[in-house]
């Protein structure tokens, strides 16, 4: 299979220049975004759904990618949401039972164009060293040339309002099978898991779009409020931050994931910065400061809430902290039911070592009524 | 919580002799677990009864004890030592049922002893497996349904409620000996009533086989604070119904969803949360059903690290065994450093960017009349791993590292063309299925045939089928039409210069200078734990075809040791320890040290023994392109046995120098003609000998020689296919056997010395002076291979006269080989004539054994002769002699019942133990003693 059968080359070409050749994956075209790199090893379905990717060329760090092709129950969000796919072994079989498809059937069906067979790990190596930059991946102009100059045009994600683009059009419920409390979900890019999670511990939830005002998710007296994850840049989504601010100022029990701790933050006076390299993956390890222990992450941003100003604010509490390089992985607004972690506690793809976090969001909405 | 200040004194229990289910994988934990703990700080005492280990060795630990493994030596050593704790996890089954032997005498008790690393409880429970299956019941963890009969009755019943197939396994037998897959109602009957004769306590376990689901493992670590991380998932290329030891394996999993894998994850924890309150390691088996149900049962779980954590560690770059230890002794994981990275945290999951195969590698050559078929009880005595950038590079490389004579997989015209032989072994698997999954693709049957035959999963047949489809297009072409791209895919794809050349029609080193000429070379990736995410300080290696090389040769003055490949009868542990040495000793005077093996058990590959490693295959192309790459000012051949030595011919006519004793020495050695001639010149006798080529000359030369005979094929190890023949019927038939598997193979005769008292000698020598280590005599008489035969050092009851002649023999060749290093001779007494049998220029099965015996450096020393950095003389020799050491040989007939337990000139011994006696009245010598012909075979 692979390069085999698969005679069409690819070219990627970074935005300082730097060009790979490989062959083509997915679509037949051309396609443009910010490259990141994602070292899991498995759940690239939950991963290429997930809209928090939504503008950025995605390299799988992992050898193999397809192998178990793709299942109808393994999606973040309606369709792909990455800009373009960068792999090394890219199996245009599968092996499941269940499953529902390849992944190159996948591919073509949302148009996301891909290459593979490339040496990844120099590539992994390359964007480690210079940075996150913008990229372009061809199957239909092997012009490297050319493609030096598109890449020159692609907008950078820095100051980027990505939001608008993936959240919800408009508003709908999805019922809990034994409800037992309402909560109100802010979708800035929302993740079908943690929807789920939320049913899944009894929260009927109603989905707002992201232009949502603050005044109208209150209207219909929610009894929790949850900020999603999303792509792009935080600061650039001033009215968001807004909203959030007047809810959390509200006091009902909010809980923010991601884009959505971003946002709380932002709103709460701290200030969020974008990163050399982001942290996508499932294997990033977290220190919850208040319980001592330590728990093994998803997560996927390329910006991150300033420690710094998080440390210098009386009024944030900082929860959570990245193991590896200490930036800041959760906050707790001080006399306020208001948290937020920067990962996934929702997982898919990636560990369930954090769901605890539901529990607890579920645990103060109920505090929070009996008072 | 940082460490625990009350643990000063840590005692480790090794893993004793080697025996097939616990080999040299807790060496490598022993030795990694006491280095962690003495950078902390701690003294670390050692016991273990193996002598060819590495961590038994004074660079390892604090204290270390040869004794036997029992209540007794602990009793004496915690008498002598005040040990605080004590850590049983790093030697397998047999150190954690040696820590409950003491427990259940209060001897932990008595001294104050605390045990890490595990508790008593969680070792209950794992091996009861009545309250294992309660305790996941209570947890609600999946098990396969499992009942126990005491009367055949009730064995009944049960196979009527579960329904076929069924494993039986009699309780309370050891290493799963009994233990079956029945398939229908006949076949059951029969093995319940054996079953039930086979255990003490007419039990037998019966569970529902779960044959062809998928089998995966996690590796596990927790600390005091109970945090968990998953170091690594294994994947098993063949399917439940095979030992896991005995299976092709494969990390990361590669067929396995995220949905299914985090239910395994969140299983596996809390499972070991359910077993103990204990922080260090833990192993856990699944089952996944092959449907769209996707359902996991748990098979087991071990709360000590194994075999598959040896293999985690060096799939991954986690040095399980390093950071379990550390746990052990109170650390969080979130205290801890990954020691890849020295700046992440040792709080995370390692993720990998290639995938690593790894193969067993079996020996039923030497156990005739065994079951080869593979099942629930594991077979296999080595193992090897293949990295790389795919699937099928990794497959590739790890066929090329198994030294089986074999290229790869495939391409090198040893397809076997027979279909019935095809479907049946594609359906009782033995050590050659895989190849036969290949000749199945290749010779047309039909892909559905050989999955429901084999119940391996579609993705890693397509795997195999795919690398055929390259081999007909390639096949195609000749050297001078083979497209660049078509090249460097079957480069990328694992394909060996030589695999290619066959199928091409060329010679190697055409095929290697094509690839060469197109610039598709070889290049160097870092195993890393994280997938490149951060800058690994660890630099440990393995090959691709890719574009960037991370590999910076650097300008230092190196060497290059070649390790001993897959453990196997005949080449094990003890040339680890060898190699180990030799980098030792290379560091100490100044060399980079580079290592090449593939062996993921050893010492020798932790990351941290040499400089740089190389986790290759110790196979030509993968040396020489590693040489081309770093250019080293030699090669060190002597330590790594005969896979090592065997290369010395080739390095020499490239041009590569071979460290210590010159390649023109060690073929002489090698060459019996010319070596009985240095032996006639020098005046030395031996046993009168011939070469032949077919039966006929063999009959002829018996005249000549006379009765009995010993046979043997030219350039083998470990006596391969070496047999004694008393007439000539015998003769012809073995000389017929040996050509028809070896043709093209010399056949040496020699007059066997019957009755003759076999010696042997270790020496290092400068090329001018020789200083013998020391001279063992073997209680069996000749006839039975060295490596089986106890064996006293010094000599016993040899004469004065025959000790001058052994010493001064062995310091005659030594010379006149002109050694540098190593040298061993073996030698047989009749009639207080000393005559030599054979001589090998390398480190020997012996030498280790010496060295521990007498508390000296010797690989040391003799690695420092090799390189010409020091003369004989420049040591001070000074052995510790107080009575007599006794080296015990051990082997796993328990896992082949139906082979009879029967000694000669084959090697058949899987390992080793030593025994200190102070004077010859000791009981068990005289026991031994007596005992010396029970065995001898004909």
């Amino acid at each position: 299979m692979e390069n085999t059968t698969s005679p069409n080359k690819a070219i990627l070409v970074l935005e300082d220049g730097t060009v790979f050749e490989g062959y083509a994956a997915g679509k037949i075209g051309t396609t443009e975004g910010e490259i990141a790199f994602n070292t899991g090893m498995y759940g690239y379905q939950e991963i290429f759904t997930d809209p928090s990717y939504y503008g950025q060329i995605l390299v799988m760090a992992t050898a193999h990618i397809g192998n178990y092709g793709v299942h109808d129950q393994e999606v973040e969000s309606e369709g792909l949401k990455i800009a373009g796919l960068v792999t090394k072994k890219f199996s245009e079989i599968y092996s499941r039972v269940g499953g529902n498809g390849t992944l190159q059937e996948y591919l073509e069906r949302d148009g996301i164009v891909g290459i593979c067979d490339i040496d990844s790990r120099s590539l992994v190596r390359h964007i480690r060293e210079k940075g996150a930059m913008n990229a372009v991946i061809s199957s239909d102009n092997l012009n490297a040339e050319a493609l030096k100059e598109l890449v020159k045009k692609v907008p950078s994600m820095e100051g980027l309002e990505l939001s608008s683009k993936v959240t919800s059009s408009k508003r709908y419920v999805v019922k809990a099978e034994n409800e037992s409390c309402k909560v109100a979900l802010l979708d800035l890019g929302v993740k079908t898991n943690i929807v789920r999670c939320l049913n899944d511990r009894g929260c009927t939830v109603e989905v707002f779009p992201s232009d949502t005002s603050a005044e109208e998710i209150l209207s219909t007296n929610p009894e929790g409020i949850m900020f999603s994850n999303g792509p792009g840049d935080p600061s650039a989504m001033k009215n968001v931050v807004e909203q959030v601010g007047k809810l959390v100022d509200s006091g009902t029990p909010c809980f923010g994931i991601c884009l959505g701790h971003q946002v709380i933050a932002l709103s709460q006076g701290l200030s969020t910065v974008k990163m050399f390299n982001g942290h996508r993956g499932v294997n990033h390890p977290v220190k919850n400061l208040i319980s001592g222990k330590a728990e093994i992450t998803s997560q996927n941003h390329g910006f991150v809430v300033s420690r710094e100003s998080a440390d210098a604010n009386d009024n944030i509490e900082v929860t959570h902290i990245h193991l590896n390089d200490e930036t800041l992985a959760g906050i707790r607004v001080i006399n306020k039911p208001v948290f937020s972690v920067q990962y996934h506690p929702e997982a898919s793809a990636g560990p369930h070592d954090s769901r605890y976090l539901f529990d607890d969001f579920v645990a103060a909405i109920k505090e929070h009524v009996m008072n | 919580m940082p460490r625990d200040k009350s643990i000063r004194s840590v005692l480790i229990i090794g893993s004793g002799p080697i025996v097939i289910g616990q080999a040299c994988e807790f060496d490598y934990a022993g030795s990694q677990a006491s280095r962690s703990l003495r950078e902390e700080g701690i003294e670390v005492t050692l016991i273990n009864s193996n002598p060819a280990t590495i961590m038994t060795d004074p660079v390892v630990a604090d204290n270390v004890y040869l004794l036997p493994l029992e209540p007794e030596s602990i009793e004496d050593i915690l008498k002598k030592h005040n040990i605080d704790a004590v850590l049983p996890t790093m030697g397998g089954q047999t150190a954690l049922n040696l820590a409950i032997k003491c427990d259940e005498m209060g001897l932990w008790e008595e001294f104050g002893v605390k045990m890490i690393g595990v508790d008593i409880a969680a070792i209950d429970i794992t091996e009861n497996r009545e309250a294992f299956r309660n305790l996941m019941e209570q947890i609600d963890v999946p098990m396969a349904p499992q009942a126990t009969a005491k009367s055949f009755l009730e064995g009944k019943e049960i196979a009527q409620r579960f329904g076929f197939p069924l494993c039986i396994r009699p309780s309370y037998t050891l290493g799963g000996s009994g233990a079956a897959i029945v398939h229908d109602r006949e076949q059951y009957e029969k093995l319940l009533t054996r079953g039930l004769h086979a255990s003490p306590i007419h039990e037998v376990m019966i569970d529902k086989a779960l044959m062809g689901w998928k089998e995966y493992e996690l590796e596990l670590l927790r600390d005091a604070n109970d945090n968990v991380t998953i170091i690594c998932s294994i994947e098993n290329f063949d399917p439940m119904g095979i030992h896991t030891g005995d299976s092709i394996t494969v990390a990361p999993a590669m067929t396995l969803s995220d949905t299914v894998f985090q239910r395994m994850r969140d299983m596996a924890i809390k499972m070991m949360r359910s077993i103990g309150d204990f922080a260090g390691g833990c192993n856990v088996q699944f089952a996944v059903s092959p449907d769209a149900a996707e359902d996991i049962i748990a098979i087991e779980i071990n709360p000590r690290v194994s075999r598959s954590s040896a293999l985690a560690s060096k799939a991954t770059g986690y040095p399980i065994a390093k950071v379990a230890a550390k746990l052990a002794i109170g650390y969080h994981l979130d205290e801890l450093k990954n020691q890849i990275t020295r700046t992440t945290s040792a709080m995370f999951e390692p993720t990998l960017d290639y995938v690593i195969v790894k193969i067993p590698r079996w020996n039923f050559d030497k156990f005739k009349g065994a079951d080869r078929e593979l099942g629930l009880q594991m077979k296999s005595v080595g193992e090897v791993m293949g990295i790389g950038r795919s699937f099928q590079e990794a497959l590739q490389k790890a066929c090329q590292s198994l030294e089986i004579n074999r290229n790869g997989l495939g391409a090198d015209g040893k397809e076997l063309r027979d279909q019935e032989q095809i479907l049946n072994s594609l359906e009782h698997p033995s050590w050659n299925r895989l190849f036969h999954i290949y000749d199945a693709i290749r010779l047309g049957i039909p892909f559905k045939k050989i999955q429901e035959k084999t119940k391996i999963d579609f993705w890693f047949l397509k795997q195999i089928e795919d690398l055929i489809k390259l081999e007909r297009k390639i096949e195609k072409h000749t050297l001078s039409s083979i497209p660049k791209e078509m090249l460097f895919e079957a480069k990328q794809k694992g394909y060996a210069d030589r695999q290619i050349a066959h199928l091409l029609g060329c010679l190697e080193s055409e095929a290697h200078a094509k690839r060469t000429e197109l610039g598709i070379k070889r290049v160097y990736k870092l195993v890393d734990t994280c997938a490149a995410e951060f800058e690994a300080k660890t630099p440990y290696y393995y090959s691709t075809f890719e574009e960037e090389n991370e590999s910076v040769s650097s300008d230092k003055k190196k060497i290059v040791v070649l390790g001993s490949g897959p453990n196997r009868i005949g080449q094990g542990i003890e040339f680890d320890y060898s190699c180990v040495h030799g980098v030792l000793a290379a560091k100490e005077c100044g060399y980079e040290t580079i290592m090449i093996n593939c062996n993921p058990e050893t010492v020798s590959t932790d990351f941290d023994t040499a400089d740089k490693l190389y986790f290759e295959p110790v196979f030509w192309e993968h040396i020489y392109d590693i040489i081309q790459h770093e250019k080293p000012v030699g090669v060190i051949v002597q330590l790594g046995g005969q896979t090592a030595l065997k290369l010395a011919e080739k390095l020499d006519r490239y041009g590569i120098k071979v460290l210590g004793t010159s390649y023109e020495a060690l073929d002489l050695a090698e060459d019996r003609g010319s070596f009985s001639s240095l032996l006639r010149e020098c005046n030395i006798p031996y046993p009168e000998f011939g070469v032949v080529e077919s039966a006929e000359q063999a009959t002829e030369l018996s005249k000549d020689l006379g009765f009995p005979l010993l046979v043997r094929p030219s350039y083998v190890l470990g006596g391969q296919r070496m047999k004694i023949v008393i007439n000539e019927d015998d003769l012809e038939t073995t000389v017929v056997d040996i050509l028809r598997d070896m043709p093209d193979n010399k056949i040496l005769l020699d007059h066997f010395l019957d009755g003759a008292i076999e010696a042997e000698a270790d020496a290092i020598c400068d090329g001018e002076d020789t200083y013998i280590i020391g001279v063992m005599q073997h209680i069996e008489p000749a006839g039975i291979h060295s490596g089986d035969s106890f064996a006293v050092l010094p000599p016993y009851n040899l004469g004065d006269l025959v000790l001058q002649q052994i010493e001064e023999y062995t310091k005659t060749i030594a010379v006149k080989l002109r050694t540098k290093g190593l040298l061993n001779i073996q030698f047989a007494i009749k009639d207080d004539k000393v005559y030599v049998i054979e001589a090998n220029p390398r480190a020997s099965r012996t030498v280790p054994f010496i060295a521990k015996a007498y508390g000296e450096p010797y690989v040391n020393y003799a690695a420092k002769v090799m390189l010409g950095e020091k003369k004989v003389k420049d040591f001070k020799f000074n052995p510790k002699r107080n009575g007599y050491a006794v080296k015990i040989p051990v082997f796993s007939y328990s896992k082949f019942p139906n082979v009879n337990k029967e000694l000669g000139p084959e090697m058949k011994s899987t390992g080793e133990a030593i025994r200190f006696i102070k004077d010859l009245k000791d009981p068990f010598f005289r026991k031994i003693y007596s005992e010396r012909n029970l065995y001898l075979s004909r």
